[in-house]
């Protein structure tokens, strides 16, 4: 439907095209609400420096030849006794910087779990459209498997894929594929949702006029699915999206930290935990500290503004 | 009732078939299992015999029904690591498991439903807010968090509670129980705190907005205005009410809680089944991982069945509804 529409003249773009988001009702009730901002700003400064890791990064955590074992274990802000270099949240055993790591690690979290989220919404998404536009036993036999993949915790399911794809993938690719075997592990366990939620507006939408117009007009199944009804069915979709990539990168963090996650030579927030768990009892606590408060603050951030979103988003609430 | 109790349980049925169907994909096809059980030196023949007695030439759907016959006689094979039979180690390792699940259901049901009432009838004090916040951060914090913290707190810092492993524990022959010596109970206290953490915030959440809502009802008016004391008001009929919703919660989260006990029980070195299957997936040890999650479906669809069946019993809408039908 979107399509349809001839874009409205854009007078003085794009101040105008700015100033009429910074008029939206999603703009005003962002504007308006504190948590929200805040959550923003802190996921953007979050996103920014991941994305940024190799500029801002003061030490190259993954260059052997940068590391040196006089360094291990300094504590943070306290220059190392022997080297005088100063790691601003510590060093690990291997003299690595927690706070280049923490960098690096976080953006492999980010993209594990964007990449995933993306993976689950195509899936789910389509399933669902499909599902709801046709009907049928089509229908009946996607939405069972749902139900059942409902019934079992995320966390298993991406476990038992992440098994059987070790099975299946020869020992030696595996280290390379991991993120993406990863990937498949966590968003085949999150499609469901997308499903149900899409295939639920997909009923209510085909019944409409315009989807009735589209299909008048010769066009087939495909065409009208994905130009008309997909673009009216995803509000809500995005809103799930949003607190399913806090969910995903919470759910990699675990799959890492039970060790069947990335591996220790690209590791992500997780696997940065798992290391520092070592350091529990020995009074090194910087070296887990920092990595989980990272993982919490980003997730937290996330789940806020998907807070956030839904609400806006919910015309009950306006 | 009764066609209500056939139609669940034939669901029941399909649901556990169909994952019947993916453990057995999973031990047929990932992987071979004969390059499992030899070694370099094996000749051919041994290799043709072991294929043999393992029943890998025979057709699929055979394979199939010899599977599940052997499944309903607890019969998984042998693991590919312990060169154990997996029933046995699996056997050995239930009771660790169940009895975390069990204590963490009793932590969550113990201390949310109070803190839930609590909060329903005083929403606006401050320990009623407090505990909207802090339950706020039990379900945003990952598990396996919390019970770093838990150690870090509890273990490191005050050196009040043992931080890992399952100690004290006595054999009854068919079952071992941490129950009763002190030191058993004590190695349970943080791990069953770390998994039941989230069911408890989940339950407290449930039971708070259920009370408010039940508060506002007619009923309750009506007990208010007959010049019932509160606490018959409050307890006898609010708080009945709002235990119906509570029943379904749990019993549907005992399900998570077995699942998630994979994660506690590796922060904690709990020996139960979690940490064996985390292990097998690590390992690719495909008969327990087929028969851990052949174990763990039929827990979660007898416990469904279970709670729908209580449901209908509780709750005399459902029960009427169903005879009318």
């Amino acid at each position: 439907m979107n399509q349809n529409v001839p874009p409205p003249p854009t007078t003085g773009a794009p101040a105008g095209r700015l100033a009429r988001a910074w008029d939206s009702d999603l703009a005003y009730s962002f504007r308006t609400s504190p948590v929200a901002v805040f959550a923003a700003v802190l996921a953007l400064v979050m996103v920014m420096s991941a994305i940024a890791a190799p500029l801002i990064a003061p030490y190259d955590p993954f260059d052997p030849a940068s590391l040196d074992l006089m360094d291990g274990f300094t504590r943070p802000m306290q220059p190392n006794e022997i080297s005088g270099k100063v790691f601003w949240l510590g060093s690990d055993g291997q003299g690595r910087d927690i706070f280049s790591a923490i960098l690096y690690g976080s953006r492999v979290s980010l993209l594990v779990g964007a990449a995933s989220v993306i993976f689950s919404l195509v899936l789910g998404v389509g399933l669902g459209l499909v599902a709801g536009y046709v009907g049928g036993r089509t229908e009946a036999l996607i939405m069972r498997v749902a139900d059942i993949q409902l019934s079992f915790p995320a966390i298993l399911v991406a476990l038992l894929v992440f098994g059987v794809a070790r099975g299946l993938i020869p020992p030696a690719a595996q280290e390379q594929a991991t993120l993406w075997v990863l990937v498949v592990a966590i968003g085949l366990s999150n499609w469901a949702q997308y499903a149900r939620t899409v295939r639920g507006s997909t009923l209510v939408e085909k019944n409409k006029v315009y989807v009735d117009a589209a299909r008048l007009i010769g066009l087939k199944a495909m065409p009208v699915m994905l130009r008309h009804v997909l673009p009216n069915v995803m509000g809500p979709v995005l809103v799930i999206a949003t607190i399913n990539l806090a969910l995903a990168i919470i759910e990699e963090a675990t799959l890492s930290f039970l060790g069947v996650g990335m591996p220790p030579t690209q590791p992500s927030l997780g696997t940065l935990i798992r290391f520092g768990q070592q350091f529990l009892f020995s009074g090194e606590w910087w070296i887990l500290f920092f990595p989980a408060l990272a993982l919490v603050l980003l997730a937290l951030a996330i789940n806020l503004l998907g807070d956030w979103l839904r609400d806006a988003l919910n015309p009950k609430l306006r | 009732m009764l066609a209500f109790i056939l139609r669940r349980i034939g669901q029941a049925i399909l649901v556990l078939l169909t994952v019947a169907l993916i453990s057995f994909s999973l031990f047929r096809f990932v992987g071979d299992p004969t390059q499992q059980m030899t070694s370099q030196d094996t000749t051919l023949e041994e290799r043709l015999q072991i294929r043999k007695n393992l029943g890998l030439d025979d057709p699929v759907v055979v394979q199939f029904a010899r599977f599940i016959g052997n499944a309903a006689r607890f019969d998984f094979g042998v693991s590919y690591q312990n060169r154990q039979p997996v029933a046995k180690l699996i056997g050995d390792r239930f009771p660790a498991t169940m009895e975390l699940a069990f204590a963490s259901a009793m932590f969550a049901l113990l201390v949310g439903i109070p803190m839930g009432v609590y909060a329903g009838l005083k929403p606006n004090s401050w320990l009623a807010r407090l505990f909207q916040t802090v339950s706020l951060v039990g379900i945003s914090l990952p598990t396996f968090l919390i019970g770093i913290l838990l150690i870090f707190i509890f273990s490191v810092s005050f050196g009040l509670l043992p931080s890992f492993g399952r100690q004290g524990v006595v054999n009854l022959g068919f079952w071992t129980t941490g129950f009763l010596t002190w030191e058993g109970i004590r190695s349970l206290i943080l791990p069953s705190i770390t998994l039941g953490l989230f069911q408890m915030t989940l339950i407290m959440r449930l039971v708070r907005s259920e009370m408010m809502e039940v508060l506002r009802t007619d009923y309750v008016k009506f007990a208010k205005a007959r010049g019932l004391t509160p606490r018959a008001v409050n307890y006898r009929h609010a708080l009945k009410n709002t235990l119906i919703p509570v029943i379904t919660i749990t019993g549907l989260q005992l399900g998570s809680i077995i699942a998630f006990a994979i994660i506690t029980e590796t922060v904690f070195q709990w020996p139960g089944m979690g940490l064996m299957f985390l292990q097998a997936v690590q390992t690719v040890d495909i008969p327990i991982m087929s028969a851990y999650l052949l174990l763990v479906a039929t827990l979660f669809v007898l416990i469904n069945l279970i709670v729908d069946l209580l449901y209908a019993l509780v709750d005399p809408r459902i029960r009427l509804s169903g005879k009318a039908a």
